[in-house]
């Protein structure tokens, strides 16, 4: 079976909404995800920030992220009903489960190579700190 | 309203770095200067570029809102491509400047 699919979505809202309209419409759209089969694992107002540039002459927007986990259907329809809602003004769906897989097989493949060599920074350094602790005080002495 | 990613401080400003700029600078005899390349996020081992930490993809796009290039940074394709693409989705939701004039 094919595994679930991670996506990252996040969209703007008309500066002029206020803070909970824009959580009702947030909830609303996780429910036509979960209706949809798929599971909302993270919601986070990212707050009201200046867009870079003007969009439907505007020159602010209440940003709003959602993680989504599941087949991609439900994206379809959230995408849907974002494009015709007027009052999101910019949504943007980023598909993350294959990045982070990436992401996790880079940290597997760097731990791996750490405990191959062992302590070639850590453990050597560790060694070496008394050795040259035992020469420092040899040469006072001798001094 | 958890995380603010303004306030994220992740990576120098390239710009008014002063390696930044040696590599264009001509040497007394006319020749380039060498310059060593390092990239800075094999360094700090980053393996995703979030595109919606704005501040941080600042500083990789000059006054005129361009992608500051390879040659520049001195970043390795890898995570060059990875750059860009935050970049670019950055650009596509208002974070980033598509142009400046």
């Amino acid at each position: 079976m094919e595994t679930k699919r991670q996506y990252e979505v996040v969209f703007i809202v008309d500066p002029a909404m206020e803070d909970d309209e824009v959580t009702r419409l947030t909830d609303t759209l996780k429910q036509i995800a979960t209706d949809q089969g798929g599971t909302v694992t993270k919601t986070e107002s990212l707050g009201r920030r200046p867009l870079a540039y003007e969009i439907l002459h505007k020159t602010e927007g209440n940003f709003v992220l959602l993680e989504i986990e599941g087949s991609g259907r439900e994206i379809a329809e959230l995408e849907r009903r974002m494009r015709v809602n007027d009052r999101i003004i910019r949504y943007i769906t980023v598909r993350v489960d294959e990045d982070r897989r990436r992401a996790e097989k880079f940290r597997a493949k760097r731990a791996r190579k750490a405990e191959k060599k062992p302590g070639s920074q850590s453990a050597a350094s560790r060694a070496a700190a008394p050795a040259e602790f035992a020469a420092a005080e040899e040469t006072k002495d001798a001094a | 309203m958890t995380t603010n990613y303004e306030d994220r401080d992740r990576g120098r400003r390239f710009n008014g770095d002063e390696d930044f700029d040696r590599g264009r600078s001509q040497g007394r005899g006319g020749r380039r200067m060498r310059r060593r390349r390092i990239c800075r996020f094999c360094i700090e081992k980053v393996d995703i570029i979030d595109f919606k930490d704005a501040r941080f993809l600042q500083n990789y796009i000059p006054e005129r809102g361009k992608i500051l290039p390879r040659r520049i940074s001195g970043n390795c394709a890898i995570h060059q491509r990875m750059l860009a693409e935050a970049i670019k989705r950055a650009r596509n939701i208002a974070l980033l400047p598509y142009t400046t004039d």
